[in-house]
């Protein structure tokens, strides 16, 4: 370790949704590292500690031959202008400062803007558009839930610090023990490492989220559920009335819900019954629900393309306006459909979790790509640029997963640029090739 | 430069009534006189005022994005299409941050304050508003259910919760300190949705009222000298018989600056009904007390008829009306610093409670003797959007076109207020100009807006005389901001940003140290993470307090 050390106290940590902004780094400025992170969890050591020194790669790489960045911002700039139909995806990575210009350009080029919401609590967000949601910051479910129930997530592998820092463990002024004055429910079809720190484990047939929701629903409002419940969900009536009761009778309580609910058999039905139980339990009691959001800045990405276009993701805008169709924009469906003629990807892998016939899309369209790291979409993209990491090398806003904005204290410089001067940089070029924003025509009459 | 020339000029505050005259913009000012090389624009026949200002709606930040978020069906018709250089966007009672400063400029409004943010949200709502174009905004911060104020308070340590509210304001660039239900929102987290009624009821886990939280927070305001004094969302919105405690409250502020926000919302009386008790009007003494108390200021909260949207920090009073409404609905707890609710909602004529809101908004309107304090809003979008202000003009403007409207509305809600007995005064032009934007400047602290004398920020709307004043209002020929021309003859020529308005109040830095150690005991964020910088503002201006600027103008007076 050299003597250059610098310590930046209170860092943020982007590796999660939870955004822990308590990070003290120990960075090495001659080793170009971060040695040390304390408060970090498994996870965000790992995030800090792999970033930094590899700095290697090219800047950018055009049809895989290396090129400067002022190279591939004209041509990705050339793809975005003469396209006609390009997506732009992502974005869960990355500042808000960036997220805003992809929005930007998307507006200008009358393009189709998506995230990786849409893959993960994109269902959350229609079931909100549906029945609303009753939520809080964590803070408040730290300082005053006294009845946390854990719902299709594993937060102790994919959200270390929700249970220590903002839930389970954590010490709050209305719950001043911690753990000991809460009861804390999971609700999985696995008994995963976090049952561990669970009063109460409740385990569901696979597929069978909606039934048990819908069954606490009855209970709650004091109907009678049908012991075939069990047969049908694997969750015995008792223990069902047994959860309605406790739910019924906490001081202030907290649903927190993951992918386990949104991507199986359900989907927005799944979190729109949850959310509904949340709001039914208001009428005897505070209750609260809060989608687990796993991207660092995911959370980010919905509020700022819910801003500029009045919807959270899934927007095309196509005709010269924003228009919202989830299953029709989103990036999945589009690409698996074949429609995009070229796509702009930022701070996503989705060659790494789309389904085939999407990814063979992208592999037959021109693809632009903005990543720190090799990807296995940057692999197939016909430009792909390096950027500097938000939060380790590039300041910016964040958002939590509970809406919190956070700016962000980087830790070491990067010879890449960020992803919002590329984006900037890309929408100028744009618009100097299509002379401002692309209009639509006028229809003829 | 600009030389507009031989208009009708509304400019209350410098005391011009109609008067055709030129009027003369240099560097973003107005001026007494421009070279004759100046661009002119010929306002032969044309009205011109200040742009307007609005000083209450609620256009950025958390509980707005979660609105639009909350409701794509109301965006889906109402479509705001990109031009060659400006942004798209949907409308609809929440409309996108472009098409909120658009429309705003396209009704010749120049100014907007949005009127509820939790401190913590200051950072998001600052992002919000470098995507609201041409507008200058700023907006104030909820500081009626702080828990760290009420525990400085609690022990009597006013010097201390006067520094923290200053540090507050300063850390989030705010413009004022804003009061929604004091009290309330410790029994809505904290007693299964309970609620606060009286002013002098304890709060849960306080030794403390809403009375003694409202006069310290009307008090601090004013040692502090911010231009605009605390803003006021009283106890009890919405419910019958609440014209009582809001009387209260404004007694809490005498001797001191108080406004109250959206006071329709507040001047019910009651009549016991069938089920429970009916509000009736109660307007008449709301606006005796206004009238005869210049200490006092308000804002409507004008109702129109049709869609809103129910946004407030006030939660227990959205959990009401989405159950009375079947509406979906939305819960949102800050730490510490707040509640809200959100709701779609829509106000219909036909139904008695709604129509008596509608009439008492504008018996508050017409029974007003200072158009200076009692000024214009709908509380946008909770009693209307902000779209439909060019209809309320026309309203107070036009007696024949209001009594058309009143004989659409439950005539049961119409008889219990003073409209049913022939009141009918017209507003007339310089008042309008007073009510949406003279006044509102004013009472913001806003000395540079609010009128066109030299100095003044070239803000300014020219309209077409029209007879029908809603078709006036609702489409300015030319919108000029910061002397430049955005609108020309109804359509945008140029692209803007406009300015952050906030405070910077002084305070005594050991107040730091009071604050960081709650901070680190139950705050989710850092204390050292926790105040927006400057990179958030933008462009943006310091409106100094009463101290800085008697300070500023230095011994001996300038």
């Amino acid at each position: 370790m050299s003597d250059n050390i610098r310590i930046i106290n209170d860092a943020t940590c982007t590796f999660c949704g939870c955004v822990c902004d308590d990070m003290n780094l120990t960075v090495d400025l001659d080793a170009h590292k971060i040695t040390k992170a304390e408060n970090a969890c498994v996870l965000g050591r790992a995030w800090f500690k792999e970033h930094g020194g590899n700095e290697n790669r090219p800047f950018a790489l055009i049809e895989g031959r290396e090129a400067s960045t002022e190279e591939a911002i004209e041509a990705a700039a050339q793809i975005l202008a003469n396209a006609r139909f390009p997506l732009i995806y992502g974005l869960s990575d990355t500042t808000c400062e960036a997220q805003r210009q992809a929005v930007a350009i998307a507006d200008m080029i009358g393009g189709n803007i998506d995230t990786t919401t849409s893959v993960c609590h994109g269902p959350s967000g229609m079931a909100f558009e549906g029945v609303g949601e009753s939520t809080a910051t964590l803070g408040e479910i730290r300082n005053r839930a006294d009845l946390l129930v854990f719902w299709g997530g594993n937060p102790a592998e994919s959200h270390p610090r929700l249970f220590t820092r903002y839930t389970v463990t954590a010490k709050g002024m209305y719950v001043p023990n911690g753990r000991k004055d809460r009861t804390v429910v999971l609700v999985d079809v696995r008994r995963s490492p976090s049952a561990a720190v669970a009063d109460i484990f409740v385990q569901v047939k696979p597929q069978r989220d909606f039934e048990v929701l819908w069954a606490l629903r009855a209970l709650v409002k004091g109907r009678r559920v049908d012991p075939g419940i069990e047969q049908v969900t694997g969750v015995p009536l008792a223990t069902l009335e047994d959860l309605a009761q406790r739910m019924k009778s906490c001081r202030f309580g907290a649903l927190l819900f993951g992918m386990g609910l949104t991507m199986t058999r359900g989907r927005h039905f799944n979190s729109g019954a949850l959310l509904a139980l949340a709001t039914d339990l208001n009428e005897y009691t505070h209750f609260v629900a809060k989608p687990v959001r796993g991207h660092g800045n995911v959370t980010g990405a919905d509020n700022v393309v819910s801003w500029q276009t009045g919807f959270p993701f899934g927007v095309n805008l196509g005709r010269g306006y924003p228009r919202f169709n989830p299953g029709e924009f989103t990036s999945v469906d589009l690409l698996g459909r074949g429609e995009a003629d070229a796509a702009l990807i930022i701070a996503a892998d989705p060659a790494a979790n789309f389904p085939q016939s999407a990814i063979e899309h992208l592999r037959r369209i021109p693809v632009i790509v903005l990543d720190p790291k090799t990807t296995h979409t940057s692999k197939l993209a016909r430009v792909a640029f390096t950027t500097a990491t938000y939060g380790i090398n590039v300041p910016g806003t964040v958002y939590r997963m509970d809406d919190v904005a956070i700016s962000l204290r980087p830790a070491l410089p990067s010879p890449y640029p960020s992803d919002e001067e590329v984006l900037t940089r890309i929408k100028e070029r744009v618009r100097e090739l299509l002379g401002g924003n692309r209009v639509p025509a006028m229809s003829a009459a | 430069m600009l030389h507009i020339a031989n208009g009708r000029v509304y400019d209350p505050a410098n005391g011009i009534d109609g008067k055709v005259r030129d009027v003369y913009v240099a560097n973003g000012k107005i001026v007494s006189k421009v070279p004759p090389e100046a661009r002119r624009i010929d306002a032969k026949g044309l009205v011109i005022m200040p742009g307007g200002v609005d000083m209450h709606c609620h256009i950025a930040g958390p509980k707005v994005n979660l609105a639009r978020k909350l409701q794509p069906e109301d965006h889906r018709h109402d479509v705001h299409p990109r031009t060659a250089f400006t942004r798209s966007g949907v409308g609809g009672t929440v409309p996108s941050t472009f098409t909120t400063g658009y429309r705003y400029a396209l009704l010749g409004y120049t100014t907007a304050m949005e009127a509820a943010v939790p401190p913590i949200g200051a950072r998001h709502t600052l992002e919000e508003f470098h995507d609201t174009p041409v507008i200058d905004k700023g907006f104030y911060i909820l500081m009626g259910n702080n828990v760290l104020l009420y525990k400085l308070l609690e022990k009597g340590r006013r010097e201390e919760f006067r520094d923290a509210l200053a540090w507050w304001l300063a850390a989030t660039k705010a413009y004022t300190a804003k009061l929604v239900n004091p009290g309330g929102d410790e029994a809505w987290k904290g007693r299964r949705n309970a609620n606060i009624t009286k002013l002098d009821e304890k709060i849960e886990s306080f030794e403390l009222t809403p009375r003694q939280v409202i006069g310290a927070m009307i008090e601090a305001v004013d040692e502090l000298g911010l231009p605009h004094p605390a803003h006021i969302h009283c106890n009890n919105l919405g419910h019958s018989g609440n014209y009582a405690s809001t009387l209260e409250t404004m007694r809490i502020a005498e001797g001191h600056r108080a406004h109250i926000a959206h006071i329709q919302f507040h001047s019910y009386g009651e009549v016991p009904g069938k089920s429970s008790h009916n509000p009736t009007s109660r307007a008449k003494e709301i606006a005796e007390y206004v009238n005869t108390h210049p200490n006092i200021s308000a804002d409507v909260g004008q109702v129109m008829f049709g869609k809103s949207t129910i946004m407030t920090a006030d939660a227990p009073l959205a959990y009401m009306l989405s159950r009375y409404a079947g509406s979906k609905w939305v819960n949102s707890d800050t730490e510490h610093e707040s509640g809200c609710g959100i709701l779609p909602f829509a106000y219909q004529d036909t139904v008695y409670t709604h129509a008596l809101q509608w009439a008492i908004g504008l018996e508050l309107f017409l029974l007003s003797k200072d158009p200076w304090r009692m000024v214009f809003s709908t509380d946008h979008p909770n009693g209307g959007s902000f779209m439909s202000y060019p209809r309320l003009i026309r309203l107070l403007m036009d007696r024949e076109f209001r009594k058309e409207e009143m004989r659409k509305i439950n005539q049961r809600a119409l008889r219990q207020t003073a409209l049913a007995d022939g009141l009918d005064r017209e507003y007339t032009l310089q008042e309008i100009a007073i009510v949406t934007r003279a006044g509102p400047a004013r009472l913001l602290g806003l000395a540079n807006k609010g009128h066109l004398g030299p100095g003044a920020d070239a803000d300014i709307t020219i309209y077409d005389e029209d007879e029908d004043k809603e078709r006036m209002f609702g489409a300015p020929r030319h919108v000029i901001k910061d002397g430049q021309v955005i609108i020309e003859d109804h359509e945008f020529r140029a692209e803007h940003q406009g300015r952050m308005l906030h405070v910077s109040p002084d305070y005594d830095p050991n107040i730091v140290e009071v604050i960081r150690p709650f901070f680190e005991d139950y705050y989710s964020i850092r204390f050292n993470n926790y105040a927006v910088d400057d990179s958030y503002l933008g462009s943006h201006e310091v409106i100094p307090t009463l101290k800085q600027r008697a300070a500023a103008s230095g011994p001996g007076g300038g």
